[in-house]
């Protein structure tokens, strides 16, 4: 190697340690708030700290324990399914319909697109306190029939502390547990209907945003596949289910794991809106985390609640991390 | 004739959505435009008589100084957040080393963690700084817990920088400062405008944090005292929608002005579907 080669090199080698300087402090600043964070939270959730005082007394996993037997979490960990289910099913549902209807050359489609994804651009508390007087007993969406001379919807929305589940001596009830499974038969498998005002609340805020990636997943098959399909007799709907679909399973795919790790970590609009609801009726873990921590200064119960919704996120989050860095790697 | 059919039940359909989105705002809106007398629940979907700015003047008397609040928040911690994200994702795309790669996926990970992991953590670290219950510990805490997105966006935004243009410069013996100052920066304003945005309306609308790290409610950001009032039962219903309205007007405008770039942001956020 001549001089000036090596020169070269030392040059790019001073630079480069000059590169991994600048990004020094973010680095130590995420390795710190994150990761160091997550540690102590751990360390917290199996202390005894159970007062304002901090107690960093070992406990083994006495806290989850405590937790898992808590009416409370049963009953958050039953509203987190029925929340993202219904969360997740309903915002993939009018957004790839919303994204379909678009993609037909609609004239205004800026404009409809502006309309659905407004919702984006507001907090969840602005959201919650619309919503709550929307779907106020006396008020909003049950007194619209008045409007035409239809008498007023009776609905209790995020009031209605009924739950919606088999009953062990229904027939339904009787059939689940010939086969093994009449544990299912409980209001704690059931689903809480107040919980249903505080999905549509979300999916009014979150469904514009699966629009946007189901469009501009759409906008990405090429013209000569459809335009096969087209020749071959295919209807548009057709097309769509057969060629668009299968096409936009990775935007699903995305779609679902952004969507259900946000329901898992749903605080804001529950809060705004209905807090604890009816029996629990809209509690989620992250009220209950919230509750315990800051108000009840049950320090040690609320960081295991933070474990275990981190872990929750995780299990659905790195498999996805993985994959879309793997997939950008290949592009 | 059918082709005619399609097409009535399309916009049939697309407008029926527009109107079921645009209601909760239409409500807001009418609300906070009624007077005093109108306000009954009955007559929630009812057009005002007149223009009223009652409501909206009452529920910014009672929000004014969380606005504030907000606007001091959120506009130092948007500025050091672009600048932390633009170098990182200069050095990320430009200056690739060993690890590099690992490294940006821990930092991602930062991003979608539930923030509840690290509250019980955060709040004793703040007050150790003595930062606590002040709008900088909120500062802080946005602009630490926004470098993965803000990594992200610009990392996303300057691999289509073309990798000939650093090569060249550096040929020339530009520096590591000199290449950024030269050719990075002066191509990154759709970068800089996208993460602006996101950011700023990601701590303007920010409430987890806001109510775990300030709990004197003169420095409360508006999210939080757009909450307490919305909880409390003295503050009449119509003006909670003029401050539902107000707060979230900020964001609203930006959204309407710079749609474009908020939705580059948000696509953003999903990775790369």
């Amino acid at each position: 190697m001549n001089i000036n080669g090596r020169r070269l090199l030392n040059l790019v080698t001073s630079e480069q340690a000059v590169a991994v300087a600048l990004i020094v402090p973010s680095v130590i600043a995420v390795g710190v708030f994150v990761y160091g964070f997550i540690g102590w939270s751990a360390v917290v959730s199996v202390s005894r700290w159970d007062n304002v005082r901090p107690d960093y007394a070992y406990v083994g996993l006495d806290n989850f324990r405590d937790l898992f037997n808590n009416f409370r979490f049963q009953i958050d960990i039953r509203n987190t399914v029925v929340f993202t289910t219904f969360f997740v099913a309903a915002c993939l549902g009018i957004g790839f319909v919303l994204a379909a209807l678009l993609d037909r050359r609609v004239r205004g489609e800026g404009l409809f697109r502006s309309i659905f994804l407004l919702p984006m651009a507001v907090s969840f508390i602005v959201t919650g306190v619309v919503w709550r007087w929307l779907l106020a007993p006396r008020a909003g969406v049950n007194i619209l029939p008045e409007k035409v001379g239809l008498p007023a919807g009776a609905y209790g929305w995020y009031t209605d502390p009924n739950v919606l589940y088999v009953h062990a001596d229904s027939r339904l009830g009787d059939a689940l547990h010939t086969i093994g499974l009449g544990f299912l038969a409980d209001p704690n498998y059931g689903i809480p209907l107040a919980m249903i005002s505080v999905v549509i609340a979300a999916t009014w805020q979150a469904s514009g945003f699966v629009m946007v990636m189901y469009l501009a997943g759409l906008r990405a098959i090429p013209d000569e596949l459809r335009d096969a399909a087209r020749v071959d007799g295919a209807s548009e709907m057709q097309i769509l289910r057969h060629v668009s679909l299968p096409l936009l399973r990775p935007v699903t795919l995305s779609a679902m794991i952004i969507l259900g790790h946000q329901s898992l970590k749903i605080f804001d609009l529950v809060m705004s809106m209905s807090r604890r609801g009816p029996g629990f009726a809209t509690d989620v873990p992250a009220l209950f985390m919230f509750e315990t921590t800051f108000q009840g200064n049950h320090f040690s119960h609320g960081a295991a609640i933070s474990i275990l919704m981190l872990l929750a996120v995780s299990l659905l989050v790195i498999p996805y991390l993985f994959w879309s860095l793997r997939r950008e790697a290949r592009l | 004739m059918t082709i005619r059919w399609t097409r009535v039940a399309i916009y049939g359909v697309l407008s029926l959505f527009a109107l079921l989105y645009l209601m909760p705002i239409y409500v807001l809106a009418v609300t906070g435009l009624k007077s005093f007398q109108e306000v009954r629940l009955e007559q929630m979907w009812d057009l005002p008589s007149g223009l009223r700015f009652d409501s909206f003047r009452d529920a910014y008397r009672a929000l004014d100084t969380n606005l504030m609040n907000s606007f001091k928040m959120v506009i130092p911690a948007t500025i050091i957040s672009c600048m932390l994200g633009s170098i990182n994702g200069y050095v990320l795309t430009k200056w690739r080393f060993r690890g590099s790669n690992l490294l940006f996926f821990l930092l991602l990970y930062g991003m979608f963690i539930p923030y509840q992991s690290v509250l019980i953590p955060l709040v004793k670290t703040l007050q150790q700084l003595h930062v606590y219950g002040s709008l900088w510990g909120l500062v802080v805490t946005h602009v630490i817990y926004g470098i993965p997105i803000t990594t992200l966006i610009f990392r996303n935004y300057y691999t289509n920088i073309p990798t000939e243009l650093v090569e060249a410069a550096k040929m020339d013996g530009a520096s590591i400062f000199g290449i950024y100052t030269r050719v990075i920066f002066p191509l990154s304003l759709p970068g800089f405008v996208v993460v602006a945005i996101w950011q700023f309306t990601s701590i303007w609308n920010d409430f987890l944090f806001a109510v775990t790290v300030t709990s004197n409610p003169g420095i409360q950001p508006a999210t939080v005292a757009l909450n307490n009032m919305a909880g409390s039962f003295i503050v009449e219903w119509n003006v909670q929608m003029a401050g539902a309205l107000i707060a979230a007007l900020p964001t609203l405008i930006v959204y309407i002005v710079l749609g474009r770039f908020f939705v580059r942001g948000l696509m953003a956020g999903a990775l790369r579907g």
